[in-house]
């Protein structure tokens, strides 16, 4: 079954060009089904070669498959070629099995929409590059993935291109991430001439006898692929592109700004743990930034009105978590969390969107409110989300894998009492902002009229979803309650074990607070907006409140500094430098010439006194010279 | 044989479109046609045939050799010769020639004998520079360019198209000039040491020159080069020139003029003057870096789409010229592929905005928007070039732009840190072009049509070439790649020679 591997990419790209070249004379029904069947057919072989791959694992852990020599310059051979282990398996299944969920809710969605087939276009385009930058076997062809998905994100953030702020939103992301993955190409060149190759596992396997523990290029090549990381996964600094990100179609918003383009960071954060571990410097600023990153942006979700930026915002804090995860060294739990959230997050943001397009395309919760009893299917589907994200105890995939991260945070050998206490804060935030969320959106009156309902193929996907909100987390399970560990087992193939500093019997103490937290939330602002909201109302006469609520509303300042020291420094340069200085000098050049012709010129008048009189006194200045010397 | 065949083809072509416009306006550009294809097959049915040996006969890099005397007294001969850097320069002449034609077909409807004589003869120049080994034979091929080229910016060209064509053909002439006084001046360093006067260039590869002048020599050819590549600060005659030539004349000045000075510098300038070009390799990677940026920056800034386009050059070309100071195979092989790739991917954004002017009958680009939904096609299409151009991975410029990177990392981090800020500003104007052309409010034009058959031919063909080669560059890398490895190989041995120049000086005395 092996070489059916190069078929799960395959398939999406012969939609693509399907749809591209033919897209225009098809009729919907036909660029439907060419969209979402080849994302489909892409999922039942990715179900194919997962089932083989897990009932007779391959040697060395991996499924490889090259398909041909990219290039060959000398002995700088990059090859196109794909390989399949346990950790590309988990994303390649979350992307089509999601992505054809999503695929199917679009048919939908997209339904009145005049550009239907270039949408189906640009995803399928999409869902192609993200299967190719998790399969990939080298950096290269992974940056090619990599960069298609940014190309795609980019596209489909500005599909609706006749509004320019769309267009311009659209500009900022590829720029943002453009800036990480610059960064991600020198790491590259790093690491092609520290080992003489870019193919990863055999990075990975020689890296620790190349490498000093701790030296110094471990930590810039590390940190070099952790910008990369960060302006994909929109971590701190390079996280203000993903709320205007939002411009973009919900679907768009749930697949590529949720479940998958944006974890890319933490896949090959994954991947290339080994050089991670070798560097505990570089190791330690991821946590921090995954750290400071989930309580940044979980503060800025609790203070937006867009009901999408708050999901947006959610996104980035939660991806927070997933790199708090591999700082601490707990690679499992980061990828744990990584299927969960695909799984909760993306039914957010496609129940989101069936709100938001059954509203007329409202996208202010504080126009919401009433939907409990309007849409009873998005309102139940979107609860089991909204738990799922607020990590409630016991019956949500969220739960078990933030629990977790929660713990290693505390307990790994990385980890560190501060570290666990933004985790903790965090996971308050979270419950806060998610209750917010469902309070302003589905409790209390009724302000906007409901369009029209969205149909089965809207809903479906929605319950699978919901589905898999709940039961995805029970494939593992905390060593005091079941110790079911499959999925970790699963990928130990590929990614170590979190060395424990703490005793394991302390465990429940760190549950409970969690527990704790997520009850504290939803309790404090279910006090704050639905029993008693006049306290809200008092708090938000103090100027001090108002002050720090605008500016997490603002995402705590960050685009106005980019803005103020890149952005229009260089607008401001190039603008006055339009003309070229350079050629400046070059006219200059040509006007001294002008001048001295017309002054030459000038003595040419016909008039023969002038020459008499020129040629006089050139003999009398000849003679006097001749003289003096 | 077949150099001489290709030149004369082009050449007569040339004439006869001429002579028979006279009777007829339509006759010269398929007289036009049918010689560039002619052209075009027969460098390209020798490429297909010389392909499967082309790599393992690497101690002669030379393909053909075609020399017969010319003017005896003063050693000039009519000496063609091609390796595989040559021939691949050439199909992309051929290539490039007949996506001129057919920009041209409906776009000149003036004195078009005059026209296709002029575009025919840039040709003749171009092939010629591509195979001329005679130094003197050079110079006349150079200057058959530039004359040409002249003249079709200068009549054919929009509203500023005299101020452009005298600027082009000053700043190209003065560069020339010094050319020539460095070809003389070997000429009679190598006359005076070994008593033969000639202008052959194998001839006067092993030239022993004292340290000091080989340096003024070589710069001669430099400025030359780097006048035409255009590097940083002589690129101001380049905006003028491309956006007033009309749009096969842009077509042909990125796509294969700029590369003459790429070509020359890989041609002459680093084998015969080995020992100055190493001592030349930093300031000359530094200009490169700078083109990059500030040719990036001054895109952005640009609303004549045409001036936008001619400034993304300058950028590319920076990465040219820090490739090839880099000089390591890497680079090396990130020089051709930029050639090729840049000369297809800036040529489809020229045929564009010939394309776009035909319609809206603007360049600037403030006064487009929004023009995706009426051409849908060529909306698709702007945007792959403009992918292409902001380097994306599976397309060719990519191959080329993270091949002169990796090379060029090897021999300065921070030269490379530099340049890759280019990545980031060719992001920013790239998706300029398509926020302020393709997408934003559509305004109130008049009819405008998606593309034509004969339009979806051409870039069609471009589209095709770029990702090919973005996927699968190696038969462009296998050709080149003797003439690279020689290239190698001579910059090595005369590292460990550096100790023996001592002994250059020495023997010139005497």
């Amino acid at each position: 079954m092996n070489n059916l591997l190069w078929l799960i990419p395959a398939l999406p790209l012969a939609g693509f060009l399907i749809l591209v070249a033919a897209g225009k004379h098809l009729s919907n029904k036909l660029v439907a089904l060419t969209g979402v069947g080849s994302i489909s057919l892409a999922a039942v072989v990715t179900i194919i070669v997962g089932f083989n791959f897990l009932s007779s694992p391959p040697e060395g852990g991996a499924y490889a498959q090259t398909l041909w020599t990219w290039m060959d310059v000398a002995g700088f051979s990059p090859k196109i070629a794909l390989s399949l282990d346990s950790l590309s398996l988990v994303f390649i299944f979350v992307i089509t099995f999601i992505g054809s969920l999503i695929h199917i809710y679009s048919a939908g969605f997209m339904a009145a929409d005049k550009d239907y087939s270039r949408f189906f276009a640009c995803m399928n385009l999409f869902v192609f590059s993200m299967l190719v930058l998790v399969l990939a076997d080298n950096l290269l062809l992974m940056y090619l993935g990599w960069e298609g998905v940014g190309l795609c994100s980019y596209l489909l953030i500005g599909f609706w291109y006749e509004n320019p702020a769309n267009g311009y939103a659209a500009r900022k992301a590829f720029v943002i991430t453009r800036i990480g993955d610059t960064a991600m190409a020198l790491g590259l060149f790093t690491i092609y001439y520290q080992f003489g190759t870019l193919v990863m596992s055999e990075i990975t396997a020689t890296a620790p006898s190349v490498w000093q523990s701790n030296s110094s290029i471990a930590t810039v090549t590390a940190l070099l692929l952790l910008a990369g990381g960060m302006g994909k996964s929109a971590q701190l600094p390079l996280q203000t592109w993903l709320p205007d990100a939002m411009a973009g179609p919900s679907p768009v918003s749930a697949l590529i700004h949720a479940a998958t383009m944006v974890t890319a960071g933490v896949y090959l954060i994954a991947r290339m743990h080994v050089l991670f571990e070798l560097s505990a410097t570089a190791q330690m600023i991821v946590a921090v930034v995954g750290a400071v990153t989930l309580l940044v942006a979980g503060f800025s979700a609790l203070t937006q009105y867009d009901i999408k930026r708050v999901l947006a915002y959610s996104t980035i804090s939660q991806i927070g978590y997933m790199f708090l995860a591999l700082g601490v060294g707990a690679w499992t739990a980061a990828i744990f969390h990584f299927m969960a959230h695909a799984f909760f997050k993306a039914l957010l943001f496609l129940a989101a969107g069936a709100i938001i397009e059954a509203l007329g395309h409202e996208h202010s919760m504080f126009k919401m409110g009433g939907l409990k009893d309007k849409m009873p299917v998005v309102f139940w589907t979107f609860l089991i989300g909204a738990a799922s994200l607020s990590a409630l105890p016991l019956v949500s995939a969220g739960f078990y894998s933030k629990d977790q991260i929660l713990w290693y945070a505390w307990a790994s050998d990385k980890g560190s009492p501060l570290l666990w206490l933004t985790a903790f804060l965090g996971a308050f935030t979270t419950a806060a902002y998610t209750t917010r969320m469902m309070i302003l959106t589905f409790l209390g009156d009724s302000k906007t009229g409901i369009g029209h309902h969205p149909g089965k193929l809207m809903t479906i996907p929605l319950i699978v979803l919901a589905f898999f909100s709940v039961v995805a987390g029970f494939i593992e399970l905390p060593h005091n309650f079941g110790h079911f560990t499959l999925f970790s087992d699963l990928l130990h193939g590929v990614l170590p074990s979190t060395v424990l500093r703490a005793d394991e019997s302390s465990e429940w103490k760190f549950q409970l607070l969690a527990f704790v937290a997520t009850f504290g939330g939803i309790y404090l602002v279910f006090i704050y907006y639905y029993r008693e909201p006049y306290k809200i109302e008092r708090l938000r006469e103090s100027p001090s409140f108002q002050w720090l609520y605008r500016f997490w509303h603002g995402g705590w300042g960050f685009d106005r500094l980019f803005d103020l020291v890149f952005v229009t420094p260089f607008v401001f340069l190039a603008k006055i430098n339009k003309r070229d200085v350079v050629d400046r000098f070059y006219e200059g050049i040509a006007s001294v010439t002008n001048h001295l012709y017309r002054l030459l010129s000038a003595t040419q008048t016909g008039s023969l006194r002038w020459y008499i009189m020129g040629m006089v006194i050139g003999a009398i200045i000849i003679l006097g010279l001749q003289i003096m010397l | 044989m077949i150099l001489v065949w290709l030149i004369g083809i082009l050449m007569g072509g040339g004439t006869a479109a001429l002579v028979l416009g006279q009777w007829n306006k339509t006759i010269p550009r398929w007289i036009a046609l049918v010689t560039v294809l002619t052209g075009f097959l027969l460098i390209l049915i020798f490429w297909m045939d010389q392909y499967q040996t082309i790599d393992e006969h690497s101690a002669d890099v030379w393909l053909i050799d075609f020399k017969r005397d010319w003017i005896l007294s003063f050693g000039i001969s009519f000496h063609l010769a091609i390796d595989g850097l040559s021939l691949l320069l050439l199909v992309l002449t051929g290539f490039l020639g007949i996506l001129a034609v057919l920009c041209s077909w409906k776009e000149i409807t003036e004195r078009t004998g005059f026209y296709y004589f002029n575009l025919l003869w840039i040709l003749v120049g171009v092939s010629g520079v591509f195979m001329a080994m005679d130094l003197f034979l050079f110079y006349f091929f150079w200057e058959v360019m530039l004359i040409p080229m002249y003249f079709l910016i200068g009549i054919w060209g929009s509203e500023n198209r005299i101020y452009a064509a005298y600027k082009f053909f000053i700043f190209t002439q003065a560069s020339g000039l010094l050319m020539l006084l460095a070809i003389l001046g070997l000429y009679f360093i190598h006359g005076q040491n070994t008593g033969i006067y000639t202008f052959n260039y194998f001839e006067l590869l092993g030239t022993v020159i004292p340290s000091g002048t080989g340096l003024w020599l070589m710069m001669g050819f430099f400025v030359a080069f780097a006048v035409k590549l255009p590097v940083f600060p002589f690129h101001t005659w380049l905006p003028d020139a491309h956006s007033e030539a009309p749009t096969a004349g842009s077509l042909i000045l990125a796509g294969l003029l700029l590369k003459t000075g790429a070509y020359g510098l890989l041609r002459f300038v680093i084998p015969l003057f080995p020992v100055a070009a190493a001592q030349m390799a930093l300031p000359a990677m530094i200009l490169g870096v700078i083109g990059i940026v500030y040719g990036a920056v001054l895109a952005y800034s640009q609303t004549d789409l045409k001036r936008l386009v001619a400034f993304t050059s300058v950028s590319h070309m920076g990465f040219v010229l820090t490739g090839i100071f880099a000089f390591n195979e890497l680079a090396f092989q990130g020089v051709v592929m930029q050639l090729v790739t840049h000369a297809i991917s800036t040529g489809a954004l020229f045929i564009m905005a010939g394309m776009i002017k035909e319609r809206l009958h603007t360049r600037d680009i403030n006064q487009m928007g929004g023009l995706w939904s009426r051409m849908p096609k060529m909306g698709a299409i702007g945007l792959l070039f403009a992918m292409a151009s902001l380097g994306l991975p599976g397309l060719g410029n990519f191959i080329a732009e993270f091949l002169i990177l990796l090379g060029a990392f090897k021999v300065s981090i921070w030269i490379t840190v530099i340049a890759t800020l280019g990545l980031i500003f060719s992001a920013v104007y790239s998706l300029r072009i398509v926020q302020k052309i393709f997408w934003g409010p559509q305004d109130g034009y008049g009819n405008i049509r998606d593309f034509s058959l004969r339009e979806i031919l051409v870039m069609t063909v471009l589209t095709l070439s770029i990702v090919g080669l973005g996927l699968y560059p190696q038969p462009v890398i296998d050709t080149a790649s003797p003439a690279i490895h020689k290239l190698v190989l001579l910059l090595e041995a005369d590292k460990s020679n550096i100790g023996k120049e001592i002994k250059y000086q020495e023997s010139y005395v005497r």
